[in-house]
């Protein structure tokens, strides 16, 4: 028997409005609809007509909720009373807040402007934090990309003008074969894993290639447990099975990267290894019909790929991919030779290259499209190769990342694989030629009190002449960006920047100011020094070696207590932002989109958003465009104002979508007053669909570049082709040997000529390469957890309960030889220090590699949590473990233990031993930061917590 | 499962109560010219007290113990719910039978039949108890006829021995009863001893592989969460090994060894010995029981833990 | 109605859980507690939600396991929330009627008005699915979101569970397993959707799909070398005249 179901009410209201933004809770800026319910968020998910997410939402966005109700949140502003680390300070007004910091800025910028340093870390506006440090006028300015990703972003951009990480994505539809490097769980997630589950649906097959197997590898067919560090040999070993067998893309090749190019052969000769070049400075190629030099780009010329021929003025030269096939084919890149090196074996290899050879070449994707190329050739349909990489963290993260990544962009132009069906796909505003990216500014000559700096701080060196050192080779920046330490550093160093200024190396500064960066926690290497260097003081004058740190965070970090003046931002959902074109874009491959985020909750609190402080900021100090004639403030309204009415050129601005004075023009246009209007009616985004005929070959597709003029996208159709060899890395190598009026110091000569090869290299991460490695066996490496961004989700009620603590997993087999079991304790030590921390063993993890969530553990006292949080008894940092420096060379000097190229920060590379933990010591992870006590207001901690008790209502009420 | 003294109390007591009370009924049906009023009131009094103190208990366990009058209304399918009708229903001719004894200093006829209707529905009570357990299939060690039979003899253990004790105390000595006491003793252990061997050796129900479905050879990589959660608080609770093996050996010394000494002892000696022996076997066999009580909770592993990655019949040791 | 329904529900609405394709993100569990902590269960209590040992009410929770195989081994993640059985033990313990399988669809459901929170239940879920609210003293499940999936104020689109909404992968789809022409009773047929733990007769509704066979690849493939008369040049010019 049975009675009726009790009478529930199925259909509740939801809510009383539903107001579209875009989400914060990491990198990936999902749309979201944000459900209000009695003033309150009643419930966040995904916007289903978003381009990036499409109505999907990870779990840190479903946590947004406790995100922005955090007790962690910093409620007004903060000056410093007691010493710096004692977390003392007391509230001030924000007039007095503001006064305090423009003092400061003030005479920095009348004196001298470098003495600022303003560093910002996973700041989503930083076309705007960039513009406003140049309108300063320092040359210290950088985001948080020479510790994340900026080997995968150079690499990319020097090779193909975009790059893996959130610039390209796999065809997902039409690809065959994916092969993944690294971790991608933490930049562009939600779009991968919804191409995942696409790819496996249709049977394509997925290869990891990762030292783990967590996280997007657990679902991979193919998971290859590759030893940290030696990605770059096995790819090159993979070039060369296909060039053994003959099995690469040769007209790809010839028509749309440069291996036919011709290189000049002149060994000692100053124009040794760069590109023979017509009368117009086009490059020049070897036409088999007319038997004599052509232009590769005018598309009438047979190109030769192979051989050696003499100019007419009687130089010697070969076609680039002479050298890649007599470099590659050699036998250190067999499979055999490198198997032990990268952990997989020979076969493995062999049959890995024999499958991309398959998917490439007989299982070609043909979309019925016609196109036109940039010389004006029609080509019917459009024919890829299916086969896909992606590459993210761990490559990054090595010292030889930069040249892997290269390594496999050479791997997927080999296979005529980037930007045709099935293949890897540029999202606009990528393609970009190197041509049309910035160059780095803050020489001397650019540095004036009371000035702007002419240019932008970041940018891409061509060649040494674009470095930012004096005449002795000494480096501009604080961060020695752009210098011949590292001469690509597109992103700065921001992982320098503590060290270098407490050093006083290049020289010393006076205020340092941060944004959004955990510095004195999980955002530095060597988290322990760094605490030492902001407490530091000078025994001459008193002072703090670095006097004076402005903060600005939501949240209180670790790095609150180090810091003199606290300037409380809001949540994400009690601001304005905008996701620019001129920043890092959320476009997919079929279309262009920007989007913003605006006030959906107003904050209960004295804290302002930072955007605004920092245009008040340049309002007090007078910065140009910040400041009207009368010196009333340009953008009164702060942000929202700056949004709408700043022009970066005429017609240009931060937001694409809805310009013209009605709306009616996009990409370019006169400023619209009522243009977020336009936004907010249209979800918060804007998207512009690639024609359809424009949809592939982007870079060489007539189409897809008159499109992207028009949008304002490109400056002119010239077609992007592809850099296999990189003539730019061959000018800083003739300098090394001593050619041209740049040239690096003596003590460098040698490094340059070493890792400026035209062409991707491998060599064993730095770590690796130093005297004494023996003693430290193991590789260290993290990986990035989906539920958790960065030290941020640690103190949100829910993904706390998902990732409270971290162990150190190793292999089974490893353990066992170490007499370690699970659950033990060990002590892991690096050249650098030594940390203690809980076991568990694994199967999927590479024998010699011992790994960690990353960004779990938690200083006692810090984000309002309990002082025995388990982040903080049982959770740790690897960083710890990692110097900022590597050992001194010959000479003493202490390079930054980063990319030779590009200053990316090597937290991957390094080596540690094992010991087991005495049984009589305490179950807890060391290093125990003393508990930090902070007397500034903060939420009380609820407990327990009812969130969403009170949207419940009966039926009818 | 976790061992909460609230449901340890509960049975224990409730068993001691439903014990005594079965044994009372059918004595006063059996053997004519009943003891004493007084004595009537002890041996009823204790066991309606211990019955109620045992229902008392298991409310303590109830988020909702306001609403408690719910829980009779699911007989039809719920063991828990026929407990509670059980155990109400058995006030009815426990209290008449009680009024009889005590205040009329009767127990024939109707008041009789009162005393055996308690008897059957003491026993059904404790039947309705162990089969919340072992109805649940979740629970292998809980699952099996052993359940019901150890708590049925586990009850008339310390109904017995109680009986025994007061029988002896009030002047009342029948030794037909210490040696029913000393049998029941025996067979207690024996069932007990049978249901250790059977549940330490059954084949796992199930394991992590047909749990998640993966095949053979599965280990858990990550629980869900790192901290704690109320299935593992309530449900995972593990005893280690070698705890195990020292609360078995004291439960077997406490409920069995030593009563059955002190229960010869007492068919041995007589007068004050005897009374103080008999006295002394209850008190230790119901430690020994509480002992018991708390080890069939601690060693019941729930299937839902091959999901955090145990096996089943591996305790930690 | 402890007992369960007497007929067949008309109904038999599940999830199916794609093991193939979960990479383990959490999404489901976090999106699930986010929805339903306003909802017909509000809230899904945190204790000590910043404290030394945080926990709380969660639906659905995402376990992680190491299968090892003769393909090499695999990590699957595995999210579990309630199954919503045809025999469902938790319904039948239940004392008060609290506890109850709804004729019209087959979801199980508490009542909390009715529930003395006894735990038994949770006690009688093979599978781990009951969550007991220490808060406020009741057994709180997933509802499959039936706040949700008859919702006449959610758009048409809205009315799935939240889980199966939010998934990054689609490892997670919804439907009536009563209609063969369904999605859900579709994809078990082609995939081999299975039960967990058949050997506790539950029959539980939703079902999961087992990953798939991975593509190995056939072992000792290696490309020949090309064709090499004339050497590497010899090579090129073929490639070139091709």
């Amino acid at each position: 028997m049975s009675t009726p179901s009790p009478d529930i009410d199925l259909s509740p209201e939801v809510s009383d409005e539903v107001k579209y933004t875009t989400c914060y809770m990491c990198a990936c800026r999902c749309g979201i609809r944000v459900h209000m319910k009695d003033g309150s968020v009643r419930y966040i998910d995904g916007n289903p007509n978003h381009p990036v997410n499409k109505g999907v939402l990870c779990a840190k966005g479903s946590a947004g909720i406790m995100q922005h109700n955090s007790p962690a949140r910093l409620t007004n502003p903060l000056r410093r009373v007691g010493p710096r680390g004692s977390g003392q300070f007391e509230e001030i007004e924000w007039d007095e807040a503001l006064d305090v910091a423009t003092s400061w800025l003030a005479r920095v910028r009348g004196s001298d402007p470098r003495k600022l340093a303003f560093f910002t870390g996973r700041d989503q506006s930083q076309s705007f934090t960039s513009w406003w440090a140049q309108q300063y006028g320092t040359p210290n300015y950088a985001a948080h990309g020479g510790f994340c990703s900026v080997n995968i972003a150079a690499a990319g951009l020097y090779t193909m003008g975009s790059a893996f990480w959130e610039f390209s994505e796999p065809d997902w539809e039409n690809t065959r074969y994916f092969m993944m490097f690294g971790v991608a769980e933490d930049h562009d997630s939600n779009p991968i894993k919804k191409g995942l589950s696409k790819l496996k649906g249709h049977g394509g097959k997925f290869v990891s290639i990762n030292p783990v197997r967590t996280g997007y590898s657990a679902i991979a067919d193919e998971w290859l447990g590759v030893t940290p560090g030696t990605d770059g040999l096995f790819v090159l070993a993979l070039v060369h099975e296909l060039l053994r067998a003959g099995k690469v893309d040769a007209g790809y090749l010839a028509r749309y990267t440069n291996a036919c190019w011709l290189v000049i052969q002149n060994p000692g000769g100053a124009d040794d290894g760069l590109f023979a070049r017509g009368e117009e400075g086009n490059a020049l190629c070897w036409d088999r019909k007319a038997g004599a030099p052509g232009d590769p780009l005018t598309g009438d010329v047979s190109p030769e790929l192979k051989g050696e021929f003499t100019l007419p003025d009687g130089r010697r030269v070969k076609p680039a991919f002479q050298l890649i096939a007599e470099r590659y084919l050699g036998s250190e890149y067999a499979p055999a030779a490198v198997a032990d090196r990268t952990g997989v074996d020979a076969e493995t290899i062999q049959r890995i290259a024999s499958e991309l050879a398959q998917a490439a070449f007989e299982e070609e994707v043909v979309i019925d499209v016609p196109w036109t190329d940039w010389t004006g050739r029609k080509h019917d349909k459009m024919i890829g190769r299916p086969v896909t990489m992606h590459a993210m963290r761990g490559i990054s993260a090595h010292s030889n990342g930069f040249h892997t990544t290269r390594a496999i962009h050479l791997l997927q132009l080999l296979l005529g694989s980037i930007d045709v069906p099935g293949g890897m796909r540029y999202k606009p505003p990528y393609p970009k030629p190197l041509s049309a990216l910035p160059k780095p500014t803050g020489n001397a000559a650019d540095i004036q009190p009371n000035t702007p700096l002419p240019g932008p701080h970041l940018g891409f060196p061509r060649g040494p002449e674009d470095l930012l050192v004096d005449e002795h080779g000494t480096p501009q920046r604080i961060d020695k960006a752009f210098s011949w330490d590292t001469p690509l550093s597109a992103h700065g160093l921001m992982h320098m920047v503590i060290s270098n200024a407490w050093k006083g190396d290049p020289y010393p500064i006076d205020t340092l100011f941060m944004y959004m960066a955990n510095m004195a926690w999980n955002s530095s290497m060597n988290t322990a020094e760094t605490i030492k260097m902001l407490t530091d003081e000078d025994p001459e004058t008193g002072e703090y070696k670095i006097p004076r740190i402005i903060y600005s965070d939501a949240f209180y970090s670790e790095t609150v207590a180090y810091a003199d003046l606290i300037l409380p931002d809001t949540t994400y959902l009690e601001r304005w932002d905008c996701i620019s074109l001129l920043d890092r874009p959320i476009s997919d491959a079929d279309g262009v989109s920007d989007s913003i985020r605006h006030p959906v909750v107003a904050p209960d609190r004295n804290v302002r958003p930072f955007q605004d402080v920092l245009l008040a900021l340049g309002a007090s100090l007078g910065l140009n465009g910040m400041v009207n004639p009368d010196g009333s403030p340009t953008y009164p309204e702060g942000y929202k104002d700056y949004l709408t009415n700043h022009e970066r050129r005429p017609g240009v601005g931060p937001l694409a979508g809805w310009r013209g004075e009605n709306g009616e023009k996009h990409g370019q246009g006169a400023v619209n007053p009522n243009q977020l209007d336009r936004y907010i009616e249209n979800e918060s985004f804007w998207r512009q669909e690639v024609p359809e005929s424009g949809k592939y070959f982007k870079n060489v597709n007539k189409d897809y570049l008159e499109f992207a003029v028009e949008l304002g996208l490109l400056g002119d159709t010239k077609p992007i082709i592809h850099q296999i060899y990189s003539e730019e890395l061959q000018k800083f190598r003739l300098a090394a040997q001593g050619h041209g009026n740049v040239q690096p110091p003596d003590d460098r000569r040698e490094r340059i000529e070493t890792y400026f090869d035209p062409l991707p290299i491998w060599y064993a991460p730095f770590e690796e390469q130093q005297d004494g490695v023996e003693e430290f066996p193991m590789h260290a490496i993290t990986q990035r957890p989906m539920a958790m961004y960065h030290s941020w989700g640690g103190q949100n009620a829910w993904l706390r309960q998902i990732h409270g603590s971290n162990r150190l997993y190793m292999s089974r087999t490893k353990a066992a030889s170490l007499d370690v079991e699970d659950d033990s304790w060990v002590w892991v030590s690096s050249r650098n220090g030594r940390i203690r921390v809980q076991v568990k063993l694994m199967d999927g993890v590479n024998d010699d590699t011992v790994w960690t969530w990353n960004a779990i553990g938690k200083r006692s006292g810090t984000w309002n949590l309990d002082k025995d949080a388990p982040e903080a008894t049982t959770g740790f940092l690897m960083n710890h473990l990692i110097d900022e420096l590597l050992p001194a060379q010959a000479g003493g000097y202490r390079y930054t233990n980063s990319d030779p190229v590009t200053g990316q920060a090597a937290w991957y590379d390094l080596r540690v031993k094992i010991e087991k933990a005495g049984p009589e010591e305490a179950k807890e992870s060391s290093p125990h930061f003393p508990e930090l006590k902070p007397n500034i207001p903060l939420a009380e901690r609820v407990s327990p917590l009812r969130y969403g008790a009170g949207f419940r209502k009966k039926k009818g009420q | 499962m976790h061992p909460a003294g609230s449901i340890i109390l509960f049975t224990t007591a409730s068993g001691l109560g439903y014990g005594l009370l079965f044994i009372t009924g059918i004595y006063a049906a059996l053997v004519p010219n009943s003891p004493s009023p007084t004595f009537g009131l002890a041996a009823l009094g204790i066991a309606l007290g211990t019955v109620t103190l045992g229902l008392l208990s298991s409310t303590f366990h109830l988020g909702h113990p306001e609403r408690a009058w719910r829980a009779v209304s699911q007989w039809r399918s719920s063991w828990l719910s026929r407990e509670g009708v059980l155990a109400l229903v058995t006030y009815v001719p426990a209290a008449y039978f009680a009024i009889g004894w005590v205040f009329l200093d009767t127990d024939i006829g109707a008041w009789r039949t009162s005393g055996i209707l308690s008897a059957l529905l003491a026993v059904l009570t404790v039947i309705s108890t162990s089969m919340i357990y072992a109805s649940i299939k979740s629970i292998p060690r809980w699952h099996n006829c052993w359940v019901p039979a150890t708590y049925l003899l586990f009850a008339l253990l310390s109904g017995l021995l109680w009986f025994d004790a007061l029988l002896r105390l009030f002047g009342h000595t029948q030794q037909n009863i210490t040696l029913l006491a000393t049998g029941c003793v025996v067979v207690a252990l024996l069932a007990k001893w049978a249901y250790w061997r059977k549940t330490d050796n059954d084949a796992p129900v199930a394991t992590i592989g047909t749990a998640t479905g993966l095949g053979a050879k599965v280990t858990m990589l990550e629980p869900p969460h790192t901290g704690e959660n109320y299935l593992l608080k309530e449900m995972g609770f593990q005893i280690a090994r070698k705890h195990a093996v020292k609360l078995r050996r004291a439960a077997i010394f406490l409920t069995f060894l030593i009563p059955f000494c002190l229960c010869v002892l007492t068919l041995l000696t007589s007068g004050t010995t005897a009374t103080f022996s008999a006295i002394l076997a209850a008190i230790i066999a119901q430690t020994g029981i509480v002992v018991e009580r708390w080890l069939f909770f601690a060693e019941a592993q729930h299937v839902m833990s091959l999901y955090y990655g145990r096996e089943l019949g591996n305790e930690a040791s | 109605m402890t007992s369960l329904p007497a007929q067949k529900s008309k109904k038999r609405l599940g999830l199916v859980i794609d093991l193939d394709i979960c990479v383990g993100c959490h999404a489901c569990a976090v999106n699930c507690k986010e929805w339903n902590t306003g909802g017909y269960h509000a809230p899904l209590t945190d204790t000590n939600p910043y404290g030394a040992d945080p926990q709380g009410v969660w639906f659905n929770r995402i376990h992680s396991f190491e299968v090892a195989n003769d393909t090499g081994g695999r990590t699957v993640h595995f999210p579990k929330s309630c199954l919503h059985c045809d025999n469902a033990p938790c319904v039948t313990v239940c004392p008060t009627g609290a506890s109850y399988k709804r004729a019209e669809d087959g979801i199980v459901l508490v009542e909390e008005a009715k529930c003395i929170g006894c735990k038994l239940c949770s006690w009688a879920c093979p599978y781990g699915a009951r969550e007991f609210d220490e808060d406020v003293g009741v057994m709180k499940k997933c509802t499959l979101c039936i706040d949700r999936i008859y919702n006449e104020k959610l758009e048409e689109v809205d009315r799935v569970p939240a889980c199966v909404s939010t998934c990054p992968a689609n490892a997670r789809h919804y439907g009536d397993f009563n209609d063969p022409n369904s999605k859900v009773s579709q994809i078990v047929v082609e995939r081999g959707g299975y039960d967990l733990m058949p050997e506790m007769d539950c029959a539980p509704t939703n079902k999961y799909l087992p990953p798939r066979k991975p593509q190995s690849g056939v072992k000792g493939a290696s490309l020949p070398d090309a064709d090499n008369s004339g050497g590497f040049l010899g090579w090129l010019d073929r490639l070139l005249s091709d």
